[in-house]
Parts: C-alpha cells; sequence; structure tokens
C-alpha cells in the first residue's frame, strides 16, 4: 500500500495503462511538458514520447474530434478536458459522434476512448471552472459515464476505463485532487471492483445517502456527524452515473427505507430525479418517506464566494435526512 | 427552361464566379471533350482506366435516378443526391490506393460505389433501415457523417493513427462548400497541419449549402484557404473527371510522402435539390442550371471516347444496359428490404464483449413482453 494523493493516484493509474499497451495515448492542452493544470498527466511525456502524450493545439471539439480518428485506426486515447465548463464545444464530437458510433456501424466500430473532466466547485475559481455536466452526458446512450471520489478508486478505475471497449466519460473530483488515501499499486485491477458498480462507504440502518465524487467525503463527514446523535447513514458512492447500478442502490433502500441523494449538479433534472423515480417504483413497499434530493439550485454556478452556498454541504445533507424522519 | 416563381428571381443570388480561363482551375479534359495537357498533372491513366470511368460515371447516376424515384414513390424516406458530381467523386476516389482510407459526408454515393459498398447499404439508410451500418476498416470507407463537417477531424485522427504506425497510407476526407463554414473543418486544418498529417481534404464545392450560396460561406476562393493554415490549396474542374483524378492522385502522394495535407477544391455543381425534399426553384435561377448542364461531367467523357474512337459504339450501349440492369436490381431490393425487427433497437448500444447494463436489459425486455401481450391477443382471437 502507497499513500498517494488523488491526483497522484491518476497519474499512476494513467501511467500503468500507458506501460501495459502500447495503444494507449494521451491527448490534451498542455498535458505533456507542463503535466496538466492539475499535474495529473505530470512527467508522462518525459517517459512516453510526444507521439503517446500529445499536447494538442487549443480545441476540445478538436481533440475528442481526432481521438475518435486515432480509435477508428486502433488506438486507445485518453482525453483531458481541462475544466468542466470547457466541455461544451466537444459535446457534439461527445453526443452526436462518439457516443453513437457502435450503434450506427451495427457493432463494426468500437471507440475506446475515455474522456477525463475534473469536475465541480469548491476551489474558489472564475466563471465555468466549476461545473458539474454529468447529465448531459448520463442521459446520452451510448457513453458510460463515471465518477471517482477517492484514491484507491481514481487509480483502479481509470485503467478500467481505458481497458473498456464502450466510451467512458470519467469526471475527477477536482477538490479533491489533493486528498490522500491508501492505494494498492502493485494489485492491478484485476481484484478492484467492477467500475460500473457503486459501493458501501459507511454501513448504516436508518437512510441511504446516494452521492458521488466530491460529495462523497462531505457525506461522510455528514454520517459521521450523525453517528454521534445516534442515527445510521448508509453512504453508497455511486462511481457509475451511467449505467446505474440500481441492484446495489435498491438493495441498501430497502434495508433502511429512506433515501437521500446528494451531488453538486442542480437538483432539477439532475441524477437524483432518475434515481428517485427508479428507487420509488422498485422500493415502493419499503420506502418510510418520499426520496429527498440535495445539490446546486437552478441557477447558474455562482459567483465563488457564494459557492459554499451553492455546494451541497453537511449540514444541508444532514438537514435532509432529518426531514425523511419527518415523515 | 424559365424560373417558375417569382420569388425566385428575386431571391436568387448572382451567378457564381466561373473559373473558366486557363489558371483558374486545373482542367484536363474541357466541356467540349478536348484533352488539354498540364505540366504539373501528366495523366497516368489508359484507354482502359477512362472506359471504366465512364462506366462508373454513368452507373452511380443511374442510382441515383433510382433512388429519387423511389423516395418519389415512398420506398425512401428522403434522398441526397450526386447529380452533377459524378466526376468530382468517382475521379477522387479512383485516384485512391486501396489502403487509403476514405471519410464520407452523406452524398459520397460515387466514392461508395468506388470502394465496393453495396448501393442498398445507402439506401437502407435512407429508407430508415439502418443508420448505415457496413464495416468501415473492410472497405476503407467510413460511415456516412450526417452533422456537417464532424468527419473532417476523424479523418484528422484516423491520419495521425498512420503517422504513428509508420504506414504508407493516406486518407481523403469530403466535405462541401457549406462545412468550410463549420469551427471542426478549420479545426481538422489546424491540427493536420501542425502535425503534418497525411490527409487529402476534398471540398466538393456545389455551390450551394441547401440554399445558401457559396459567397454566404466565403469572401475568398475556397482552395485559398489552405494557406492560412499552412498546406497547399488546389482547384480543380469538378466536372472533369480526368483532372479530379490526377489532381487526387498527386495530392494523396505527397500525404503519403510526409509531405502533409492538400486541400482540393473541386469546383462543381448541385444538379439537383439539397435532397428530395428541397425546393431549389425558391432560391436559384433556372438560367444558372442550363449553365452548368453544359459542363455535364458524363457527356465529355462520351465526346472524348467517342472522338479519339477509344471506344466503339457497343461499349456504350452494352454500359446503358448495364445501367438498366442495376436500377432494376435497385428498384426491386429497395422495395422488398423488410424493417428490422423491432427488439433490433437495442442492439450495439454497448459492446456485447459485457452484459448489457442492467437498465437497458430491463427496457428490452418490458418491451419484448408489451409486444407478445398483442400477440397473444391476436392469437386468443383468431382461436375463438
Amino acid at each position: 500500500m502507497t499513500t498517494l494523493t488523488l491526483s497522484k493516484a491518476l497519474n499512476a493509474g494513467l501511467r500503468k495503462a500507458l506501460e501495459n499497451d502500447p495503444k494507449v495515448l494521451i491527448m490534451g492542452e498542455d498535458v505533456g511538458k507542463l503535466g496538466g493544470v492539475f499535474r495529473v498527466t505530470d512527467g508522462l511525456q518525459k517517459d512516453f514520447g510526444e507521439a503517446r502524450v500529445i499536447d494538442t493545439p487549443l480545441a476540445e471539439s478538436g481533440i475528442v474530434g481526432t481521438a475518435i480518428g486515432l480509435a477508428l485506426r486502433g488506438y486507445r486515447p485518453v482525453c483531458e478536458i481541462q475544466f468542466d465548463g470547457f466541455v461544451y464545444p466537444a459535446a457534439d464530437q461527445i453526443i452526436s459522434q462518439l457516443a453513437k458510433m457502435r450503434y450506427r456501424s451495427r457493432g463494426h466500430v468500437s471507440l475506446p476512448i475515455v474522456i477525463r473532466i475534473p469536475f465541480g466547485g469548491g476551489i474558489g475559481a472564475v466563471e465555468h471552472h466549476s461545473e458539474s455536466p454529468e447529465v448531459i452526458f448520463a442521459h446520452t446512450a451510448g457513453l458510460r459515464v463515471v465518477a471517482c471520489a477517492d484514491a484507491a478508486d481514481a487509480f483502479a478505475m481509470i485503467q478500467q476505463s481505458i481497458s473498456s471497449d464502450d466510451p467512458v466519460i470519467f469526471f475527477e473530483p477536482k477538490r479533491r485532487y489533493w486528498d490522500k488515501g491508501e492505494v494498492d499499486t502493485v494489485a492491478g485491477v484485476r481484484r478492484a471492483l467492477p467500475f460500473d458498480q457503486a459501493k458501501t462507504v459507511l454501513d448504516g440502518t436508518d437512510v441511504t445517502l446516494l452521492t458521488y465524487g466530491p460529495t462523497v467525503r462531505t457525506g461522510l463527514e455528514a454520517a459521521l456527524a450523525a453517528r454521534q446523535d445516534g442515527r445510521g447513514i448508509e453512504v453508497l458512492d455511486l462511481r457509475s452515473l451511467s449505467p446505474l447500478d440500481m441492484d446495489t442502490i435498491c438493495a441498501s433502500v430497502r434495508k433502511t427505507g429512506r433515501c437521500v441523494v446528494a451531488h453538486e449538479a442542480p437538483v432539477y433534472a439532475g441524477l437524483g430525479a432518475e434515481i428517485a423515480a427508479r428507487v420509488t417504483e422498485q422500493c415502493f413497499y419499503h420506502l418510510e418517506a418520499p426520496v429527498l434530493r440535495v445539490g446546486g439550485f437552478a441557477t447558474p454556478y455562482p459567483p465563488s464566494r457564494l459557492e459554499d452556498h451553492y455546494l451541497p454541504d453537511l449540514d444541508r445533507i444532514l438537514d435532509a435526512v432529518d426531514r425523511t424522519f419527518g415523515y | 427552361m424559365t424560373v417558375e416563381s417569382g420569388t425566385a428571381t428575386t431571391a436568387a443570388q448572382p451567378a457564381p464566379e466561373m473559373p473558366d480561363q486557363a489558371g483558374e482551375f486545373i482542367q484536363l479534359l474541357t466541356p467540349e471533350g478536348e484533352r488539354i495537357d498540364h505540366p504539373e498533372y501528366p495523366l497516368e491513366l489508359d484507354a482502359a482506366d477512362i472506359r471504366a470511368m465512364y462506366r462508373d460515371l454513368v452507373l452511380v447516376r443511374r442510382i441515383d435516378t433510382e433512388a429519387i424515384a423511389l423516395q418519389r414513390q415512398g420506398e425512401l424516406g428522403i434522398w441526397a443526391s450526386l447529380l452533377g458530381q459524378e466526376a468530382a467523386q468517382i475521379g477522387s476516389a479512383r485516384a485512391l490506393e486501396p489502403a487509403d482510407m476514405v471519410f464520407p459526408t452523406y452524398r459520397e454515393h460515387g466514392v461508395a460505389w468506388c470502394r465496393g459498398i453495396d448501393p442498398m447499404r445507402l439506401l437502407e439508410l435512407y429508407r430508415g433501415v439502418s443508420h448505415g451500418g457496413w464495416d468501415p476498416e473492410e472497405h476503407k470507407f467510413h460511415l456516412y457523417t450526417i452533422v456537417i463537417g464532424s468527419q473532417t477531424l476523424h479523418a484528422t485522427g484516423y491520419a495521425m493513427g498512420i503517422q504513428r504506425d509508420g504506414a504508407d497510407e493516406a486518407v481523403i476526407a469530403y466535405f462541401g462548400d457549406g462545412a468550410t463554414s463549420q469551427g471542426d473543418v478549420n479545426e481538422a486544418f489546424v491540427f493536420a497541419s501542425v502535425f503534418n498529417a497525411p490527409i487529402v481534404f476534398f471540398c466538393q464545392n456545389n455551390q450551394w449549402a441547401i440554399s445558401a450560396p457559396l459567397e454566404k460561406q466565403s469572401r475568398v476562393p475556397l482552395y485559398q484557404r489552405a494557406r492560412g493554415f499552412g498546406f497547399p490549396g488546389v482547384r480543380v474542374d469538378g466536372n472533369d473527371v480526368l483532372a479530379c483524378y490526377a489532381v487526387t492522385k498527386k495530392a494523396m502522394r505527397a500525404a503519403r510522402e510526409g509531405q502533409g495535407p492538400t486541400l482540393i477544391e473541386a469546383f462543381t455543381y448541385r444538379m439537383g435539390a439539397h435532397t428530395t425534399t428541397d425546393d431549389p426553384t425558391r432560391y436559384r435561377l433556372a438560367s444558372e442550371l442550363e449553365m452548368w448542364k453544359l459542363r455535364d461531367p458524363i457527356e465529355r467523357v462520351r465526346a472524348y471516347l467517342v472522338r479519339t474512337g477509344l471506344a466503339e459504339p457497343d461499349f456504350f450501349a452494352d454500359i446503358d444496359a448495364e445501367a438498366k440492369q442495376i436500377g432494376a436490381r435497385v428498384r426491386e431490393a429497395c422495395r422488398t428490404m423488410p424493417d428490422p425487427p423491432p427488439l433490433a433497437i437495442f442492439d450495439h448500444v454497448y459492446t456485447e464483449s459485457n452484459p448489457m447494463p442492467s437498465i437497458l436489459r430491463a427496457e428490452r425486455e418490458h418491451y419484448a413482453a408489451y409486444l407478445d401481450s398483442f400477440e397473444s391477443e391476436e392469437n386468443e382471437a383468431s382461436s375463438r
């Protein structure tokens, strides 16, 4: 076991992927000499060369579009989109091309491409650097959408995503890049949980808290605080946002009878809405209360001096938990 | 032919610039069927090659004409005609090596023909039976791309892959004059240029992007755009199959030899509507069409073959007979083409090397049961 920050764990996972498969490429803005603005690709160009770790022109659609061409040629590109709010220029290539190519070709074409996106707020950034666009991609059939929340998962899930023959939108919780965790860099990924499964990060009996990415830590802190009040919150890290692991979700909700979903993205038409509908349908007779949601407001992301109000924190999660006991 | 509606007269744009004079575009065969030599583009074709190209031109036009008729009869949802662009497509496609990769738009029926795609694969797309569905690597012909310009980036990425493989291959990306306004096409130019990718950008300037004339896309001739990106641009008579062949051959060779991209502007004309749903009389003059009829890409080859004695009358009769046969086959195959089974909706969303995601599987099972419920009702009704 090695103690690594989430960012270093991603770096180690990318390095493994580059070592294990000569077809793996990394491409994006500033990923080479600089190592990326968050240093996730630090040192990789030096060790694997400019043909495999490609500093691209500054054009997101160009990055994803050429990655599609490279994948058609047999490569496995890992694209970095520098910030969440910069993915929209590439949305056409992702939604109309990347997601649909297997379907359009009746299975003849695989596009094993990973698009890494640092997402979410909490770092005091300027506009367009704190967004949570995951539901746009979860709504797009043909994509797999995952989010890692800790260093161990970052290491394993990035490698699993690169091995996937389906395109993967890989969300990285940018305000957790510097969080440290224990990572088994020797065992490899074969023993890791499949990347399309949710995991229980804290057992509890009274209410299920479903979350992912940066709010997993927030949820854990809320659960520890609730424990002091004698309330057992079971915290699930969804990990896979599309497809959703409804089996794990429903098993927990049937046990606890209550469910809260927390994410930074706006609550309105967010992933929580889909989960609430499915949990209600599949766990109706086990529910003691409606599924409640905590998250961003139906506003654009605010200036960063206000982001602490916008982001679901420990108190807002506990407030929702309290409300599920009011029914 | 006269202009049929008053609106066409007022809405029509001035006729496009006609670069007919020597030096304004590369031409090896005049509209009258006379061969011209060009010092930079020697023609590496013998009589048999030219006869084969004539056959290609006639047959793809026949398939196209048949498809338009099938749409009018309700057998196709829509059709995007290549009428007028046969020479640009056949000339460029016949200049490719078998290993070269093609990235088409949705109008490259002539190129598809040269890459061995069964015309029925194209018709089934426009009939709504599939989204394409051929194996691009088998034919070295990527799927039709409908979003304008997107494929130029795929083509560029593919060319970057060829570079990494050290292969003696190149890529050709097809697109139209309207596409040159798209961000993706300009990004493709940037990527191809800075990475010196082995790619030829083949722009069929057919003068019209649905109703928008070229002057709504560009203030400079399109081939001159290349200079700003740092690679050569050349304009060719897009209705001259021999010139399109020679210019493409040279550019592809340069790409394979590591000289980077070339932009070819094939100056041609969309003789028909944008698609079968379009009505060009609303935006262009009949006189423009008449002018372009005199530049027909097929007639000039026929005139050349006749004048030089490179083909006997039997040759033309045989090809006309073959065209008739293909037309009949296309007609019959289209009319009898079955719809896919309903549950095919759920196929190939994700890789089949993993189990189908449970949410999708549940939808499939639910819908299958729903469909079955009708069948069992029918069975009950018929057994009563």
